[in-house]
């Protein structure tokens, strides 16, 4: 393999994985941008370490940009303790105003002449092909620490982002706690914009734990699986860029791992999209079959007879979209509920029980909005059509309970129960 | 004489330089239960926050069984609102019930077998052992006050105090929670607790302390739960004393200056 993609490869997975774990934590306390905030803050820290350091001094830039980055962060947290301007106004101020003097820095140099042939630009966007061997060095002992700092400072770092105030009272050292994961941060910012550069670097500081967070409820499973989707987007990014002459590393790892958010936003299953729509398109069919067995349930009420009713009989008695409920009458079939009768439909007794539950639960939830919401008889007829399909049987448990086993609904209209 | 589980001497503390707590003063009994209660905004919250060392006053000190904070940190045992975090953190019940047998000491540790044992028997006691897996994005406004209960009984501390335990839970957690506290007052625990519901709090307390802003009173809650007192708590706030609190605030006087310190005297 050529040992230049070998060394991009091997720096860019450490510094994504190692990132993504430390970014998780702030992507949980809500702080997404402060990420953000201190990398674009780390700027002026790295131009003047630059101009101080012989320029290419690995250690020097890391020191550089860990001073300006605290810095940064303590000035956030300053600002806001001492004045009234909201947290995001903060960030802001800090992250502009650190930027523009590095900008400003940047330009001084270049101006100078020494600037192009160092490559400090490669802050901005990031350069992963400029890595050294020994960045990588550098990276992978930097990445080692992130790992083991997060290891190490689990509890802290768990519990500080859960509940502070608990970690202050229980005699935690918080703001040596604070402080260390403040370090952690800035160190993974510093080495991770050697690949992405200033502006994409939030992307992989927040990206991955976004993503994990939809597959998983558990902390520890959520930082292994942010540290998976990063490391998987920095080997897909710089494949890609190596394969294709001309493409930049940073931006394709950075595509690569939005690729990975939208998924997990689309796939995840419960929080994804696609779960969401499915839950909502089930309940859309329970909700058509359950008005088929009640209305045929209401039809039997009302004759004292088993009835038999065609398509058009029901689409006569309840307005709904025919090929809906030809839709809803073939589920029926299948689970047994109706039974095709000549040219229409008959309950089965399962259908009837569960057309009596549907009308038992419109009446409850009617008798309850008047008796306990103080609702007027001619209000409540709608609610009570969507919450005859809500009501699960624990609700009609409580409801029965609370209601004292009542025999009619406001409409003097018998509820059914089910014989014992 | 009986022990003072907490002293409160002489403490002012305020909140983005707006006074909260005005000179209060009072000390409480071992082995009660105690309500703070005051209406809205009277400071309850402040009180027990800077009892806690959350808060710095301004002036005054508060100590607790006769030593500062530090020194009896274990002893004590907090329970904050439940609404001042994100449930929909990821965890389970077990996981946050194990952040009670956290400490400074054992910080770079893993958890022990002990302390599994002692969350477990924490849920138990809180009959929440079969939640113990359960997501807590998952669980009841109730459930979780429960959850938070149970963190603080896996501290094993001498003294509890809770910030408003029982808002927005059901009635079974209700009896349940108060249950509780009275086995808790049995082992001769002292459970403080801000509350802010007048209807209750003279059934589920022992001993009150009247707050608005100012100490209205503080003692057994025959002496305070008086008409006299309780309208004077609730009464609205006193007009002279809340002006001079936005002057102080607006116009940036200091609080005290910084030479007056009223600390506890070097012994």
């Amino acid at each position: 393999m050529d040992p230049i993609f070998l060394k991009v490869l091997i720096g860019t997975t450490l510094l994504a994985s190692s990132a993504a774990v430390v970014g998780a934590f702030s992507y949980l306390k809500g702080q997404s941008l402060v990420g953000d905030a201190i990398a674009h803050a780390l700027l002026p820290g790295v131009v003047l370490a630059f101009l101080l350091g012989d320029g290419r001094n690995p250690i020097f830039l890391i020191v550089g940009a860990l001073v300006s980055g605290l810095i940064a962060h303590y000035g956030i947290g300053y600002i806001q303790s001492r004045t009234k301007l909201k947290s995001d106004t903060a960030v802001s101020l800090v992250l502009s105003t650190f930027f523009g003097f590095g900008i400003m820095l940047m330009s001084l140099i270049q101006r100078s002449g020494q600037g192009q042939q160092a490559g400090l630009e490669r802050y901005l966007l990031g350069k992963a092909a400029a890595i050294t061997m020994d960045d990588v060095y550098i990276f992978s002992a930097l990445a080692v620490l992130l790992m083991v700092g997060v290891g190490l400072f689990y509890k802290g770092f768990q519990l500080m982002t859960f509940n502070e105030d608990f970690a202050s009272a229980i005699g935690l050292p918080v703001t040596f706690i604070r402080f260390t994961f403040t370090v952690l941060t800035v160190l993974a910012i510093t080495i991770g914009i050697q690949t992405v550069g200033v502006v994409l670097m939030a992307a992989l500081l927040i990206t991955p734990s976004a993503a994990a967070r939809a597959w998983t409820k558990s902390l520890p499973t959520m930082l292994l699986l942010a540290a998976v989707f990063a490391a998987s987007s920095a080997i897909t990014g710089t494949y890609i860029s190596s394969a294709i002459p001309k493409m930049p590393t940073g931006p394709w790892v950075v595509l690569v791992l939005a690729f990975f958010g939208f998924g997990s936003l689309i796939f995840a299953p419960e929080k994804g999209w696609l779960a969401k729509r499915r839950r909502a398109m089930a309940n859309q069919k329970k909700t058509v079959r359950e008005n088929v067995l009640k209305l045929m349930y209401q039809q039997e009420e009302r004759s004292d007879l088993n009835v038999v009713l065609s398509d058009t009989d029901i689409l006569d008695i309840r307005a709904m979209r025919p090929e809906k409920l030809r839709n809803a009458l073939r589920d029926l079939k299948r689970r047994l509920l109706v039974v095709e009768h000549g040219s229409g439909y008959a309950l089965t007794e399962l259908g009837r029980s569960e057309g009596r539950r549907v009308v038992r639960l419109h009446r409850l939830w009617e008798l309850y909005l008047t008796e306990r919401l103080g609702m007027a008889a001619d209000h409540i007829h709608p609610g009570a059509e969507t919450m005859e399909h809500v009501i699960t049987p624990e609700i009609e448990e409580l409801l029965v309970k609370e209601l004292g086993n009542p025999e009619l609904d406001p409409h003097q209209s018998p509820i059914p129960y089910e014989e014992a | 004489m009986i022990e003072k589980s907490i002293e409160v001497h002489n403490l002012t503390v305020s909140y983005h330089s707006k006074p909260v707590l005005w000179d209060v003063d009072f000390s409480l009994p071992t082995g009660k239960i105690v309500g703070i209660v005051g209406p809205n905004g009277s400071g309850k919250t402040t009180m027990l926050k800077t009892i806690m060392g959350l808060m710095k006053p301004d002036s005054g000190y508060t100590e607790i069984f006769g030593q500062p904070l530090d020194k009896v940190r274990e002893r004590v045992s907090y329970v904050p609102q439940r609404e001042s975090v994100d449930w929909d953190f990821p965890a389970d019940v077990m996981d946050v019930v194990l952040m009670g047998r956290y400490r400074k000491n054992n910080l770079f540790r893993r958890i022990s077998k002990e302390d599994k044992r002692i969350a477990t028997e924490a849920l138990e006691k809180v009959n929440l052992l079969e939640f113990a897996h359960r997501q807590i994005s998952q669980l009841s406004g109730g459930q979780q006050q429960r959850v938070f209960i149970a963190r603080s009984l896996a501290q094993q501390a001498d003294i509890y105090l809770m910030d408003e335990p029982f808002v927005g839970v059901d009635a079974a957690t209700e009896d349940a929670i108060l249950q509780l506290l009275r086995e808790m007052k049995n082992q001769g625990k002292t459970v403080v607790i801000v509350h802010h519901d007048l209807q209750t709090a003279n059934e589920y307390f022992d001993h009150i302390v009247l707050l608005n802003t100012r100490l209205v009173a503080a003692g057994p809650k025959e002496e305070v739960f008086t008409k006299e007192l309780l309208q004077e708590a609730y009464g609205g706030r006193l007009t002279v004393l809340s002006k001079l609190g936005d002057l102080i605030s607006t116009e940036e006087f200091p609080l005290r200056e910084p030479e007056f310190k009223e600390n506890k005297p070097e012994k």
